[in-house]
């Protein structure tokens, strides 16, 4: 298969489509319009939905009425536009809804800027909706992790009947690289029980969020926590790189994870030993991989286009039994390899 | 050989700046190369500078965000003032001396070509002005090689075949011309 020069915005569509996306939901906003603009086109030639929505909050909400009908469906937007979906996505959490959610991420807080950034970590990890959930949530880094995962992340969902979002950033979905587009279009699904997909000829069923009869809620949550905790076991993903004699560890994902990879290339070319963790799930968190690397004499930072962040989830896993530090840059400031590498060093004569 | 260009191409927007970055990149992906390409997006002014970063290399490619550039194309003056103080030291910048003043300049590193002159007069189409300078941009660097851009014009050109010899015969004009 020849590989073409795509852009990672590009790469994530072909991805949804050849998972057997049904409906696609959205709204402009920059860095992520070549995927509206390239559905609006191939969903249509498909003989699939497009629906350039009234706003982020109705995209959100017609993937949510999509998959309860038991189609594939998926929104994709902004950071600001993806602070509007939140409603849909705590809704989707608590009726067990299969939605994909992409966020190519740019400056904010607010409005921001239309640079590439990460400082959606927490929003996309720790529950950017109301309620106690958890998204999976994954980074790709490159154009052919965007096709791939996107084409595995409707498969994930529904597996789990969870929310699944593709946590990106602009400089990922504007870059292009090229990808091979390998994958077998998916064409048969397995029959679920749950669906709302007309009730004739067998009982009636429902979707729905609201759950008040005593008892009924709180039982809810401990069953999505059992679920997150069959998620937690199975579903975590890294990437490894340099890592088995390193004694400078960083943990960065999507951009950041490239150009650290730079540095640590520079530093091994000076005899230092530094290696990379490269978070693929960002929940569930690969705690247990960093934790197994956190032995005396290592030292961790990690590398994030924001203030500090996922830095949190590296403590935890850590747990004190090494030293984590921190390098990052907020608003657009893209981290150069030789910041990495001078924080390498650093860390390497401590 | 260790490969590695870090190439921007830069110019006013609508001198096809971007589309010279793709070329460059699909011609590496030809010779089966490892490559990226990033665009200035959004918030380029009309009149300003557009410009896009391409990354060439034999192995894996980290940033694609360039942080010492090896390769400058600067199709106007706003682009050389621009990138020029961040290029490296050996750098190859090819320069547009059809917009650009030379005298302005004196800094061995800048290969100054009349670009838009070559595109008009010798290839017979202003608009080629991006393929002329891809050209002479590739005779100066590791890769991608002169074959490989004619490959990927092929390629990048498949849908409007009838296009390809002018803009063959543009980069043939800016490789030919560059020392």
């Amino acid at each position: 298969m020849v590989k073409k020069l795509v852009k990672g915005n590009v790469a994530l569509c072909e991805g949804a489509i050849a998972a057997g996306l049904d409906a696609y939901f959205g709204y402009p906003i920059t860095p992520q319009n070549e995927v509206p603009a390239y559905m609006s086109r191939r969903m249509v030639e498909l003989k699939k939905v497009f629906i350039q929505a009234e706003s982020e909050l109705a995209a959100a909400n017609m993937v949510l009425g999509a998959c309860a009908s038991g189609k594939r469906a998926m929104t994709s937007s902004s950071s600001p536009g993806i602070s509007l979906k939140q409603e849909a996505i705590s809704y989707m959490a608590g009726m067990e809804i299969p939605g994909v959610i992409v966020n190519v991420q740019r400056g904010g807080p607010g409005l921001g800027n239309i640079a590439g950034s990460q400082a959606d970590y927490f929003q996309a990890v720790k529950g950017g909706g109301h309620g106690d959930y958890h998204l999976i949530v994954y980074a790709p880094a490159n154009a052919q992790e965007m096709y791939e995962i996107a084409y595995n992340a409707f498969d994930v969902a529904q597996k789990y009947r969870n929310p699944v979002m593709l946590l990106c950033d602009g400089i990922v979905g504007q870059m292009m690289e090229p990808v091979d587009f390998n994958k077998e279009p998916k064409t048969k699904f397995e029959d679920r029980d749950w669906i709302l997909d007309g009730c004739k000829g067998r009982e009636p069923r429902s979707l729905k969020s609201l759950l008040m009869q005593d008892g009924v809620l709180e039982q809810h949550n401990l069953d999505l926590q059992k679920k997150y905790k069959t998620i937690e076991e199975n579903e975590v993903k890294a990437e490894l790189y340099q890592v088995e004699d390193a004694e400078v560890i960083i943990v960065a994902f999507g951009i950041s994870s490239r150009i650290s990879k730079n540095a640590i290339k520079q530093a091994r070319a000076k005899g230092i030993k530094a290696g990379l963790i490269r978070p693929i799930t960002l929940w569930p968190f690969p705690s247990k991989i960093i934790e197994s690397y956190a032995k005396p004499g290592v030292k961790f930072f990690s590398v994030e286009f924001s203030l500090g962040q996922m830095v949190e989830d590296v403590k935890l896993a850590v747990n004190g039994k090494c030293p984590v530090d921190f390098l990052g840059r907020a608003g657009g400031g893209i981290v150069s390899d030789k910041q990495v590498l001078d924080k390498i060093e650093e860390l390497a004569k401590k | 050989m260790k490969i590695y260009e870090e190439i921007i191409s830069a110019g006013f927007g609508g001198q096809g700046v971007l589309l010279a970055g793709t070329l460059l990149a699909q011609s590496a992906l030809e010779q089966d190369l490892k490559t990226t390409w990033f665009p200035s997006y959004g918030a380029e002014m009309r009149g300003g500078t557009a410009n896009s970063t391409v990354i060439i290399s034999d192995e894996e490619i980290g940033s694609p965000v360039a942080f010492a550039p090896t390769a400058l194309i600067a199709l106007n003056k706003p682009s050389l003032d621009k990138f020029l103080p961040r290029m490296k030291e050996d750098a190859v910048v090819i320069a547009n001396s059809s917009l650009i003043n030379e005298a302005d300049y004196n800094d061995k590193r800048i290969t100054f070509i009349p670009i838009t002159e070559i595109a008009d007069k010798q290839v017979g189409n202003i608009k080629t002005a991006n393929m002329v300078a891809v050209g002479a941009l590739v005779k100066r660097i590791q890769a991608p090689s002169l074959d490989h851009v004619k490959k990927a014009l092929e390629t990048a050109f498949a849908a409007k075949p009838k296009v390809i010899p002018l803009n063959i015969k543009a980069v043939d004009a800016g490789y030919n011309w560059t020392k």
